[in-house]
This record gives C-alpha cells, structure tokens and sequence, in this order.
C-alpha cells in the first residue's frame, strides 16, 4: 500500500501543548528552528530533481510513457493538492469555530459527545470510511473529499480546544476585569495565545490529508494515488514508485509549509 | 467601541482622588449550594482610602471584591460606586471604569509593556499620542524607565517589574477605584516590602479608593487605612483601623488571625511623624562653647546638637563633653543615631537600642534636624494608643454589617462596639 510519510497525530494534549517545531521533528531536534525550515526544501527540491533525472533517462514502455507524462503528472498532482486543500478549508470553517465554541461556559458540557463523534471519524480506517461513503455519495471526488474531512477534523477541533484551554484562565479574568468583552478577550488574547496549538494541528490535518488523499483513486476520486493503484493493478513498479514517491514529496511540502506559517505567526514575546 | 459615556468620562482630572463605593446588603448563593458564598453584607468603602479584606481562603473576601467590579453577578443587593448605582449598568462599562489588578500582574504575554498598560485607554477611544504620553507617565510613577521597557515583553520583566506594570496598567485611564486580588502574593518578601512601600508612595499621589485582598495579616497592617475581616459566607467579623483590630481585636476568631506579636506589630503602625516631637538645643560650628552651655542651662537640657550649613545634625554633645571643649568644630560624628519622619516607631526604637541612646535625633526627607525623639516619649505614645483605642469608634468610621441570616451582631450593637 501507498505509504507517505505521515508524523505522529498531535492530537494527544501534551504533545500538541509542546512548542511546535521541537515537538514535530525530533530529527532537527538540536537544530534552530530556522535551520530545520531551511534543510526541509531543500531536501524535497533534491529528491524531486533526482527523480526527474531518473525519469528522463528511464527506459519506459509505451504505457509508463504515457502515465508518466510531465501532463499527465501534473494533472495528477493538481488533483491530489484539489483534494487535500478543498478538504482543509472546509475543516478549518468547521473544526476552529467548533472548537471554539465547545470551550465557551455553556457548551463545555457538549466536548465529551462531540469529541466521542468526532473520534469516529478518526478511529475508522481511512479506506473503509472512503469506500463506505462512496457507496452512499457515489463514486466520486465528492464522496473522497467527505471522507477526508470527516478523516482530518479532530487533529484541529482537539489542538483548537487544547490550544484555548491552555490559556492561563487569570489572563482572561485581567482581560475582563479591564473592561474588555467575552468576544474581544477571545479575539485578541485567547486566540492569539492559542495560536501556536492550533497551528500545529492544522499542520498535522494537512499531512495527513495529503496522505490520505492517496485513497481517493479507490472511489474514482483522482490524485496521485491514481498512479500508486494503476501500478498494483499492472504491476508497474516504477508508476507505483512515482506515485508513492510524489505523495510523500506533497506531504513533506505541506508540513514544510505548515511549519512555515508556524514559525511566523507565533504570537512574539512567548 | 466606547459609549458617549465613557469617551467623555473626565480623565484629564489625574489625581482627583478617589470614590465612595456602597456595598448594600450583598448576597451571591451559587446554585447546588446551600449556603450562600457572600451573605447579606453592607460595607461602606470611603473614597481616597485603601480598605484591606483579609480572613482565611473561602470566606467570601474575593467573591466580594469581583462583585464590586460585577465579574460575579450579585444574587441579590446593590453596588454604588460614587453617586451611580452601578448594579445594572453594563459590566464591561463599569470595569473600564475600575482598576483590577490579579497576582503576579495577570499581563498578556503577547503584547509589550506599552500595550497592555495602554488596552484600556484604547478601548476608551483615546487618540495615539494622549496614550503614548500616559503610558510613559505611568511608568515613571512605578519606578520603571520608560525608555527601557516600554518596548519590552513581559517575559522580559522580573516578577516585582510584571507586577509594577500590571498596577500601571490598572491606572491607565485614572480610575477612581483600584481593585487588587492578593497583588503581591507571587513575589519574595524583599521584592514584596518594596512593591507596598511603592504602593504608598503611589497612594499618597493619586489618592484613590483601594481595596486588596490579602490573606496576610501583617500586610493588611502595613499597607490599609481600614481592615474588614471576614469569617466564612463573608460575615464581616471586624471592620475597623488597623490600630483598633491589634489592641481590640473583635474576639478570637480575629485575635487568631492576628496571630502573635500584636503588640510589635502596633510598633510598626505609628511613624515618627505623627509625634510631637521633643525641642533640643542647636548649635553651629564656630560658636564659642561657654554661651553655648549658657543656652542649654538655661533651657534646663542636657544636650546640644550641632548642625551644619544645611541644617543636617553633625554632632550630638552633652553638658560634660561641651565643657572639655573651647569652641565646637565642624567633624561629623559617624555614630549618630539619626530616623527619618517616614520611620516606623519600631524602626526608631531598634535606632535607639543600636546606638544605646534612650534617645534619636529625627530628621525630615531633606535630612533637615527637626527635632528629638526619646524612648519616655515613645512609651507615653503607646500608651495614649492604647487608651484611645479603648474608646469609641472614630466617627467617620465606615459601615460594615450583615444582614443575611448569619448575621451574628446586631447593627445597633456593631456601631457601639
């Protein structure tokens, strides 16, 4: 099977509450931060371009030519990022407002439920979970990319939650004691202050989202995984190389992204 | 985001000094508990005055404090702040309108020292410039240089320095009521002596309405004009001056919370300054001793003290020593047993005790001679005190009774005790 790399999920409280970057890539661990955000581009741009040495000088039958075109690669992979980004967006409307929501005083008593459904979701194996909503959605992006939100929710509902619950309560209580509303402490200390959690959940969602999205090809969804199934099928062993070895290329350049955006918006004077 | 009533709230009076706050007939029951957390309590705060709540953890003092700045919602009662009842205003309206201040100074870790102590003056529609200004003016009130740590985070500031901020940033747009929940609670005891003399530093220049909750008694001495002790369901046990709770406390429920050593700690409530001081013969360098001697003759004093050009005292001789000398130079004597105006009695009588003078000379800020104090006149102090002290209340003494059904005094009997 198709196995990008996907770091372990940050969905555990002490992880996710552990500073990002050190948490995230024990491999850098003793480097900083910066220097970890420098190597991992680096990394990918080599392997992509030894790849493409690879593939430019590979002695390939008519059929590995034509799954193999510079069109048709890049047709998979716009398929494949489609997937993953559309998936994410729509669990950032819905996981971060949730999230929020279930750390407000009236509904905290709605996290435990919430998060027993949510937990589903995750628990479930990715491949059945997509085969099964296909059966009712149909075969088709769609059905993929449900399965993929319902796969990637709790990583950011459970580092949203985590993120705000982490927030020392007698900041909150200064912030209201000075006058500032419910809304205005959340917006401008809460959330800021959770920022750092959040990120990293969100980071983890998209690595693993990049991953599964692979699957998709099984419910006629599109994306790389398309060329990791079609090599098993005619065993094609340098399509399904291709495939796995771009799947896990996209993965680590969302994380690296991830990380990016981690390292710049962490809130200053933490 | 400001109303019409808070834009033009008259900040530009600093040091107006503070407001009266009325507390009347006060409850807060929390559902699923049968007692109720505040009982019935009437408590009058008088403006300009630092009142301390003191009594063990859970008796209600905090629950109190909050309800004055309707962070906990009353059940029942009124609050009035000044002339306004202030029970139905809206919450977020009223807090910006009393300073708050929590342990260890509650700052946001993400914002600089300028911006947190600037939050509330934004929110009050303030323009760039008039906060700039505030802000720098705050910091020098709190001893902390603008331009060093204006620009700094709060990680970068030391416990004693958050706090600094953190009463700064609760005086931003000079309110007239200062709350402080256990302010000096998560410092050391160096660091924390130093935060209350600055807090009354700070005090006797702004003058506002102050209440802190504290659980240690020796600070409520130090630092409060009135101490409200309270019992469990915040029953108001003794609400009276510091003085009166030492030499009279209510019964043993306060006479336990004052722990030992009351009478020392009376020692540490009159300064030097509220005494009348003894006069002493003065004399220049230069001056012939024999018209000297003449002069503390004929005052009947056994003393004379010498002072310098800048009226500071250089010498202290007695009647023996002055006639062994021809004229009287001008060495100073290193072992003078000299206290300040601000001194505590009890640091006057460690002077004293040190130098094995029975006596020592008193000198004002400027270290300018004003006058003599002996232990004769120390003890007399003491026992006045106390006499006074068995006395009435003062009549401007302030309200504080309950009137919830755990009411143990009587109001009658509360205003005579």
């Amino acid at each position: 099977m198709s196995a990008p790399v996907i770091p372990e999920i940050t969905a555990d409280p002490a992880a996710a509450t552990g500073t990002g970057l050190r948490g995230r890539t024990p491999v850098f661990g003793h480097m900083k931060p910066w220097q970890a955000l420098i190597i991992q581009p680096i990394a990918i741009l080599v392997i992509l371009a030894v790849f493409t040495v690879w593939l430019l000088n590979a002695d390939l039958t008519p059929t590995e030519a034509t799954t193999l075109s510079p069109g048709a690669l890049w047709g998979y992979t716009v398929e494949h990022i489609t997937l993953t980004l559309v998936a994410a967006l729509v669990v950032l409307v819905v996981a971060v407002p949730l999230g929020i929501l279930l750390t407000r005083g009236p509904f905290r008593r709605l996290t435990g439920p919430v998060l027993a459904v949510v937990n589903i979701g995750q628990a479930a194996p990715a491949v059945g979970l997509i085969v099964l909503l296909a059966f009712w959605l149909g075969f088709s992006p769609r059905a993929a990319t449900v399965a993929l939100i319902l796969y990637a929710l709790l990583p950011v509902l459970r580092n949203t939650m985590v993120g705000l619950d982490a927030v020392d309560p007698r900041l909150v209580e200064a912030g209201r004691g000075m006058g500032m509303s419910a809304v205005s402490v959340l917006l401008k200390v809460e959330l800021p202050l959770a920022i750092p959690v959040m990120l990293a959940g969100i980071r983890t969602a998209l690595v693993l989202l990049v991953g599964t999205a692979a699957l998709a090809a099984f419910v006629n969804g599109g994306g790389l995984g398309l060329l990791i199934t079609t090599g098993i099928n005619l065993y094609l062993p340098r399509v399904l190389i291709a495939g796995s070895l771009l799947t896990a290329l996209l993965a680590l350049l969302f994380d690296w992204l991830g990380a990016l955006v981690e390292h710049l918006a962490r809130p200053k004077g933490l | 985001m400001s109303s019409p009533v808070t834009a033009t709230h008259p900040h530009a009076s600093a040091g107006v000094g503070g407001a009266r706050i009325l507390i009347e007939e006060v409850t807060k029951r929390y559902p699923g508990q049968k007692k109720p957390a505040v009982d019935g309590v009437t408590l009058e705060i008088p403006a300009g005055k630092i009142v301390m709540f003191v009594g063990p953890s859970g008796c209600g003092k905090t629950t109190t404090l909050k309800m004055i700045n309707r962070l906990i919602e009353p059940t029942e009662g009124r609050i009035v702040l000044g002339e306004d009842d202030v029970t139905d205003i809206d919450g977020d309206e009223l807090r910006r309108r009393i300073g708050y201040v929590i342990q260890a100074g509650g700052l946001f870790p993400h914002m600089t020292v300028a911006a947190n102590i600037a939050l509330v003056p934004k929110m009050l529609g303030w323009d760039k410039q008039r906060i700039a200004a505030r802000v720098d003016e705050l910091l020098t009130l709190v001893s902390l240089d603008p331009e060093v740590y204006r620009d700094r985070y709060p990680k970068q500031l030391s416990g004693g320095q958050q706090q600094r901020v953190g009463v700064a940033r609760a005086l931003a747009a000079d309110p007239p009521v200062l709350l402080m929940d256990e302010p000096f609670g998560a410092v050391d005891p160096i660091t924390r002596q130093r935060l209350q003399d600055e807090l009354l530093n700070i005090q006797s220049e702004v003058q506002k309405t102050i209440i802190i909750v504290t659980h240690d008694f020796d600070e409520a001495v130090k630092l409060g004009d009135w101490i409200v002790v309270f019992a469990e369901g915040a029953e108001i046990v003794q609400y009276d001056t510091p003085e009166r709770i030492l030499a009279h406390p209510a019964n043993d429920f306060v006479e336990g919370f004052i722990g030992s050593g009351a009478g020392l700690k009376q020692l540490s409530l009159t300064r030097v300054q509220d005494i009348d001081l003894l006069d002493a013969v003065v004399a220049r360098p230069g001056e012939q001793t024999s018209t000297v001697l003449r002069r503390v003759e004929e005052a009947g004093h056994h003393h004379v003290v010498v002072l310098d050009e800048r009226q500071c005292p250089i010498q202290w001789l007695s009647r023996p020593q002055l006639s062994r000398l021809g004229s009287i130079d001008t060495s100073v004597d290193p072992n003078l047993p000299i206290v300040t105006c601000r001194s505590t009695l009890n640091d006057a009588l460690d002077n004293m005790l040190v130098f094995g003078t029975g006596a020592a000379l008193v000198t004002d800020a400027h270290e300018k001679f004003v006058g003599v104090l002996d232990i004769e006149t120390v003890m007399k102090v003491m026992t006045a005190a106390r006499k006074k002290m068995a006395g009435t209340k003062p009549a401007d003494a302030p309200l504080g009774l309950n009137t919830g059904a755990m009411a143990t005094v009587p109001p009658a009997q509360e205003a005579t005790r």
